[in-house]
């Protein structure tokens, strides 16, 4: 039964790859509503996009940390514990997120949805940096004692790792809901996001691969150096997917990037789940960190059936919502009057 | 306040606001779906109007859960790393199947229901609130097999100075799982019945005062309409609020029957599993057999170890004794005789241990906060018993088809919607501090020290500061704040909008046309943010 923490910690870099897979364009359209320029339809033309996704998409990440809790006790304690100030942001930016995109339509006068426009931006942009610092910090270190408890005070995760994480997953998911948008939308913003997309995915993809070589850096690991450079082919060819006008084709070049240079960093930082920068010996592993095998074969069976039945009703409903949208889909705002005296 | 308390109030401010949403979203949704089944079968327009006025008050609702939802996963990582450490082989699998195995369901099926009112086909639409208000529900089981783990572990050894799992049948199948779950359900039910009832009441009578319907001299409802406002105010719209009504008073009496027999089988067991916490409910310091229903004297016992200065004013003779056995007649042991029992078995004194923290060789206090306790139970059966009431007497005053022409009535209808909410997060904080001092409470058919339990005192995170945990509990406490107003005044404005704020077509005078109006577009969104 050696191999059960093995499988779940690859289980795990799964559920985060996917998280940021699907909850990326969800985050990107959120900043871009939120922090971007554009009239009302425009806006809700985005939302909608996302609109009967979202929320299921947002469950990987919950998946993700329940997973951890349970296959991997004593890294998600030390994870969670050690980041207590930035994850308290995150919370705050899910909860100002998901009640914004339920509730912007509901708002009454411009200014309140203006209102939730900034809750919708901002929560995305700190939820996408502050996930972006979390895993940046697990796969680099923190700094740990013995017991795996975080040491150096509340600002002890502040590093250059914990930016560039953050700064990777933000600048990925923006150009991933651009490239997300040339699929789902029509019209003046699918033209707008084809000339974005070109511009800027060399700039917004820089940042996720210099993580995953700053923790490949000193790695002689072959499968982690050839994902690298799978990364690498993947994003030039979406680039040029894009100049060419593939749209269907560059979404998943950029998604095979995203795969290749997650995989990479979890591929290099095994069987370490959370170095400590303190002590080589406090490091958390896949062994030292695990729960029994008993639970192990338990989740191992259970995540058997969850898994494919997820992927499978997760892929109808973006069948089932799989039309473009554009201006002209989106209805009147209809304001909601009382109808008692 | 040091680091434990601020944890704790946390964890309580969390714990509680969460649960003022999840009961509403397990019985309104499952309620919901009946009624979009109804409309299916027989095709009546109200039950259509039911569906989409309740349904829009559900979403409304379900995301205020879902965004508290995550701070309740995330808090046990964050403020309590070593509970996280000592549980997580046990403890974890029900959350990460609670993740997997139905919140993805209930996610998913929801933005199918909600955009796909045009796009799927009637009977699969119709499966899709049926999927996810069943996840709903097989959510709450996965969580209260979590809760009821902390309440009476089972299914678990201690291995190398941690719980671990050795038998996840005895886990899943726990009996306090297996009452807790039904006593939790009907709970939501009890509060999704007069959530129907309250804003039905107001309803019937706005159409009363506003002259729409009246009554005829026997009492009877003679139903009109105001064609100033669309068809909103229609014949159908009398039929859409007094079904909703007598289902709603319907559902509330039912649950209230469900509530009381599963708690009883509850008590039963708790006396077994936590007798102190039971002790605790009666303020009883002594051993005896009758309910107190009025307690004076020092109810307040904060960090005390004995009991002493309570006095029963009025008890009911026996009832305790039935409550947790079944007869009139076995004693049951008070707060005074448990607590030499406590002490000998698990230590008068917190481990010398740096875990402890600032607790660390401190005597233990095995004595929960009786003030809560026992208040906290009461005002459980209270609210709960009147609202059944409540409901029982709405379902009589309404048998001849509208409300009575009272602003009182109204008002306290209105009022009453709240009542089955307290009773949930009172009967949620007696159950939760009623625990201490331990987060999980020692299994009383296992040995002494050396079995599967934990302290309060040793489950916070170790090296987080009292400055993080106090700023994350005002920043939350505000957000929760904040957000319950935004909550409350968008209900009220849809709810006071009627069926028209779910179905702005009604607000047309035009009969609805036969022709979709989907169909020209395409693909126009039958729905859209």
């Amino acid at each position: 039964m050696d191999w059960l923490p093995t499988l779940w910690f690859i289980l795990i870099a799964v559920l985060w790859t996917g998280y940021l897979f699907l909850e990326g364009f969800d985050l990107g359209i959120g900043m871009q509503i939120g922090l971007g320029r554009g009239g009302e339809k425009h806006k809700r033309v985005l939302l909608n996009t996302i609109g009967p996704v979202w929320d299921g998409n947002e469950v990987w990440l919950l998946t993700a940390a329940g997973a951890t809790f349970a296959a991997f006790p004593y890294w998600y304690a030390s994870l969670f514990s050690a980041l207590y100030l930035p994850l308290t942001l995150v919370l705050v930016a899910l909860i100002f997120r998901a009640v914004a995109i339920e509730y912007r339509g509901k708002a009454e006068s411009r200014r309140t949805r203006g209102l939730w426009d900034l809750a919708l931006g901002w929560g995305s942009l700190v939820a996408a940096f502050g996930v972006g610092a979390m895993l940046a910090l697990t796969t680099l270190g923190l700094p740990l004692n013995e017991n795996g408890d975080r040491v150096g005070g509340p600002f002890a995760w502040l590093t250059w790792s914990a930016i560039l994480g953050g700064v990777a997953v933000v600048a990925f998911s923006w150009i991933h809901s651009i490239a997300f948008l040339r699929l789902k939308t029509d019209g003046p913003i699918r033209a707008r996001s084809g000339r974005l997309f070109v511009r800027w995915l060399p700039l917004c993809i820089a940042p996720l691969l210099l993580w995953s070589l700053v923790v490949l850096l000193g790695q002689r690991s072959a499968i982690a150096w050839g994902l690298l450079g799978l990364a690498l082919i993947a994003v030039c060819g979406a680039w040029m997917s894009a100049r060419s006008g593939h749209e269907a084709r560059s979404f998943i070049a950029l998604g095979i990037t995203l795969l290749a240079a997650v995989a990479a960093i979890f591929v290099a930082a095994f069987p370490v789940v959370l170095p400590s920068t303190l002590d080589a010996a406090f490091d958390l592993t896949i062994d030292n960190a695990s729960s029994s095998p008993y639970t192990l074969k338990l989740m191992s069976i259970v995540a058997a059936f969850g898994v494919p039945l997820v992927l499978a009703y997760q892929s109808w409903s973006y069948w089932v919502f799989r039309k473009r949208i554009s201006e002209k889909h989106i209805p009147e705002d209809h304001l909601v009057t009382s109808v008692v005296k | 306040m040091d680091v434990l308390e601020i944890a704790r109030w946390q964890f309580g401010i969390t714990t509680v606001y969460h649960f003022l949403m999840v009961p509403l979203t397990i019985g309104l949704g499952l309620t919901v779906a009946v009624m979009q089944t109804v409309w299916h079968r027989t095709g009546n327009e109200h039950w259509l109007r039911m569906t989409k006025f309740w349904g829009k008050l559900f979403l409304i609702n379900f995301i205020m859960g879902v965004a508290t939802g995550i701070v309740q996963e995330f808090q046990f990582g964050m403020a309590w790393s070593e509970y996280s450490r000592y549980v997580g082989d046990v403890f974890g699998a029900p959350l990460a199947m609670e993740a997997l195995l139905a919140f993805f369901v209930e996610s998913t099926f929801l933005g199918l229901w909600i955009f796909g009112w045009k796009k799927l086909p009637p009977r699969i639409h119709l499966a899709t609130i049926w999927c996810a208000s069943l996840a709903a529900i097989l959510s709450a089981y996965f969580i209260l097999v979590a809760n009821s783990w902390m309440q009476h572990p089972v299914g678990t050894e201690l291995i190398d100075g941690r719980a671990v799992m050795t038998d996840a049948w005895a886990v899943f199948t726990n009996n306090t799982a297996l009452v807790t779950f039904p006593h939790t359900i009907f709970g939501a039910f009890a509060v999704a019945g007069g959530f129907l009832l309250g804003i039905s009441w107001f309803h019937l009578y706005r159409r009363r005062k506003e002259g729409i319907d009246s009554v005829d001299a026997n009492g009877r409802v003679v139903v009109g309409e105001d064609p100033a406002k669309g068809r909103v105010r229609d014949r159908k719209d009398h039929k859409v609020w007094i079904t909703s009504l007598r289902i709603g008073a319907v559902i509330a009496v039912v649950s209230f029957a469900g509530v009381a027999l599963s708690g009883h089988e509850q008590a039963k067991l708790m006396f077994e599993q936590q007798p102190m916490k039971m002790a605790a409910a009666e303020a009883a310091c002594h051993d005896g057999t009758g309910f107190s229903v009025l307690t004076l004297g020092n109810v307040s016992t904060e960090g005390a170890t004995t009991c002493d200065d309570v006095v029963a004013v009025f008890e009911l003779p026996g009832l305790l004794s039935y409550l947790a056995n079944g007869d009139f007649e076995t004693p049951v042991k008070g707060v005074n005789t448990l607590i030499p029992e406590y002490q000998e078995k698990y230590g008068s004194h917190y481990p010398d241990d740096p875990a402890f923290g600032q607790y660390a060789g401190e005597e233990i206090s095995y004595l929960p906060v009786m003030e809560v306790t026992y208040w906290g139970f009461r005002l459980m059966i209270t609210l709960g018993g009147l609202s059944a009431v409540a409901a029982a007497l709405a379902l009589w005053l309404t048998r001849k088809g509208t409300v009575p022409y009272s602003k009182w009535l109204s008002r306290l209808a209105l009022l009453s919607i709240a009542a089955p909410f307290g009773a949930n997060s009172a009967g949620w904080i007696f159950t939760e501090m009623g625990r201490q001092p331990f987060t999980v409470a020692p299994n009383p058919q296992m040995g002494g020290v050396d079995q599967v339990f934990m302290y309060t005192a040793a489950s916070v995170s170790p090296t987080v500061s009292a400055g993080e945990m106090l700023f994350s509990l005002i920043t939350l406490t505000l957000v929760y704040g904040v957000l319950l107003v935004v909550e409350l005044v968008l209900l009220t404005r849809y709810i006071r909008g009627g069926t028209g704020s779910a179905m702005p077509e009604l607000l047309d005078n035009e009969q609805p046309s036969d022709k979709d109006p989907s169909d020209d577009e395409g693909d126009v969104l039958a729905f859209a943010y």
